[in-house]
């Protein structure tokens, strides 16, 4: 278990991986990356027993779905900085040719992911999948997603939230990013999601709140979340973030959603995070 | 010429009810996942004999193509069953995307595809299925013709890597192959030889190609009749080596005529040996309500339409 100190100079060091590397193709989604950073560090970091010699199946490991794709950048460098391949393949993020695709995918085999995503709403029903198939083959792994607060938009999500609770899926724990923000503006005026965490307790789902920029919360949450797994529901730990979280310039608006930096912003930007544990 | 006969009539559906049994019985990681017509898909006896390997998933067609690609995430494989309209069209960038594009091996088993369906109309008889499968990278599509073969090929796709889309129907039709048969992926079936024509058949049309074929044994025209129950990944040296032979095509199909069978052959043909070829397909146009003989009589897809066909791809060959 790493402590939290060095948990944050970890989420530090990724951030730089993040801004760097969406500034490297000049595409790419900075927002919602920099926002779910402390969240993916404490899980792959802290949470997860998970094993970087990657293996398709993952038995008897805990297994991460990443739903809503385009926040790719956190998760490659999480994925690369646990050791799944080198932190240097980084710098190929969305070029031709490379394994790290725009939005995370199996085709082109990079250890860690298990699936593709990028079209919205359909990582809670794989999640649910490999938890089923987890209760099948005896493994007591967990399972665990993350899903962005816009894409509770697709119906497809409500479908899964239905089968979880009917069916007392107790080992998969699933996260909603909730930043407020998606393309065309704040959640509110796109497409209101009105009370998410009385939805999901309608739903039957064990419901739980995180600060997701706090991580001495986020490791409390999901330690508390694996307590509360086997005892028939599904667990959902809605996750307030702050989008562009830890880049001032970046924060509080969706319009870093889907924009790189140019290089005067760049600089801006990793002269607010500090270089932990070497650059790529 | 070899003589067809039958002496008894069942639905391909049940095929697949069976050979899902059967593929259960031999490999405990086969799964099966239903939303909300295990009747209509035959899952029955699957479900009885296996409750803990049945998924019923509601009507969440989505939600079941996700859960059956992260089943296969731990080894299992997974079998999902609803209608053929409502196994691709209705999700089809779920099958792209958490199917397809990240290669999950899991089996669509649709029934009661083409006009066949009947009463219910144009909403529940996809045409275009085929065409949607086919066009995705690394889906093998199988449309088999008769009770046995449905079953053979349920069986064999267990047995198969990757993601398959197995589409049945729903009505009676006669059981005319081999209850013992091996059924091989991609390999196409020659039904019976000649040198006039070649009339390549998938599914239901396949037994009114044999009928067509005798009829036209009576008229002095005789047929190479060749059942391609794999369209993709399509038998092109079964499909060349015929065509050398007879130098004109047939092509029949419960399907529209954009992006089936049809059209697979005419692009194999096009590319290596043109060859004139005749469409027995629906003419790009949605069903309606009907009995399934009157509605295959009203969209030309009879043992007539055939012989019709093929007398004007002869004419076209002498030109």
């Amino acid at each position: 278990m790493a402590e939290l100190k060095q948990l944050q100079q970890m989420a530090s060091q990724v951030r730089r991986d993040i801004v760097r590397m969406v500034h490297g193709c000049q595409s790419g989604h900075p927002g919602g990356s920099l926002g779910c950073t402390d969240f993916l560090v404490a899980l792959y970091f802290h949470t997860l027993k998970h094993n970087p010699k990657f293996d398709m199946d993952g038995k008897h490991e805990d297994l991460f779905f990443l739903s809503n794709g385009h926040i790719s950048p956190v998760w490659y460098s999480v994925l690369a900085r646990s050791g799944y391949f080198d932190i240097n393949e980084l710098a190929t993020f969305r070029k031709l040719n490379s394994r790290l695709q725009g939005h995370p995918t199996t085709h082109e085999h990079l250890p860690g992911v298990r699936i593709a995503s990028g079209s919205l709403g359909q990582g809670m029903s794989v999640a649910i999948g490999a938890a089923l198939t987890k209760k099948l083959n005896q493994d007591d792994g967990l399972v665990f997603s993350l899903h962005g607060d816009g894409e509770l938009q697709e119906g497809q999500i409500w479908e899964a939230a239905l089968y979880a609770s009917h069916n007392k899926v107790d080992n998969l724990i699933s996260t909603i990013d909730v930043n407020g923000q998606q393309i065309d503006g704040t959640t509110e005026q796109v497409l209101s999601l009105g009370n998410l965490h009385a939805k999901w307790e309608a739903f039957g789902w064990d419901v739980l709140a995180m600060n997701g920029n706090d991580m001495a919360d986020v490791v409390r949450v999901l330690e508390l979340a694996r307590s509360k797994t086997s005892k028939g529901k599904p667990i959902m730990i809605l996750m307030e973030t702050i989008m562009g979280n830890g880049v001032d310039f970046m924060m509080h608006t969706h319009k870093w959603h889907g924009t790189p930096p140019n290089d005067e912003q760049l600089a801006t930007a990793l002269a607010q995070l500090e270089e932990t544990l070497g650059d790529y | 010429m070899k003589k067809y006969t039958y002496t008894d009539k069942k639905d391909t559906r049940s095929g697949f009810g069976a050979g899902l049994l059967e593929a259960a019985q031999r490999n405990e990681q086969v799964v099966g996942l239903c939303a909300d017509l295990i009747g209509s898909l035959k899952m029955d006896a699957f479900k009885k004999e296996f409750p803990q390997r049945f998924f019923q998933v509601g009507i969440a067609e989505a939600n079941m193509m996700g859960i059956a690609a992260g089943m296969t995430i731990g080894g299992k494989i997974p079998f999902t069953g609803t209608f053929a309209n409502f196994s691709t069209g209705r999700v089809y960038d779920q099958i792209r995307q958490s199917i397809a594009y990240s290669n999950k091996n899991v089996k669509i088993c649709a029934s009661h595809a083409g006009l066949t369906l009947g009463e219910d109309g144009a909403t529940h008889q996809i045409l275009e299925d085929i065409g949607l499968m086919k066009m995705l990278p690394g889906m093998t599509v199988i449309n088999p013709c008769d009770y046995n073969q449905t079953k053979a090929a349920t069986i064999a796709i267990a047995e198969h890597a990757g993601p398959v889309y197995l589409r049945f129907g729903r009505p009676v039709v006669p059981i005319f192959t081999d209850p013992n048969q091996k059924f091989e992926i991609g390999k196409a079936w020659i039904i019976n030889e000649g040198a006039d024509v070649s009339i390549f058949a998938t599914g239901h049309l396949v037994w009114k190609a044999i009928q067509a074929g005798e009829k036209l044994a009576d008229m002095g025209i005789y047929a190479d009749i060749i059942n391609i129950h794999t369209i993709k990944p399509l038998d092109e040296q079964a499909v060349l080596q015929s065509v050398r032979k007879t130098g004109c095509i047939i092509t029949a199909e419960e399907h529209n005529r954009i992006g089936g069978l049809g059209d697979s052959i005419a692009q194999l043909l096009a590319r290596t040996n043109p060859t004139p070829q005749e469409y027995v397909a629906v003419n790009d146009t949605f069903g309606e309500s009907g009995t399934p003989d009157q509605l295959m009589k009203k969209y030309s897809l009879e043992t007539d339409d055939i012989i019709a066909a093929v007398q004007r791809v002869i004419a076209r060959k002498n030109k």
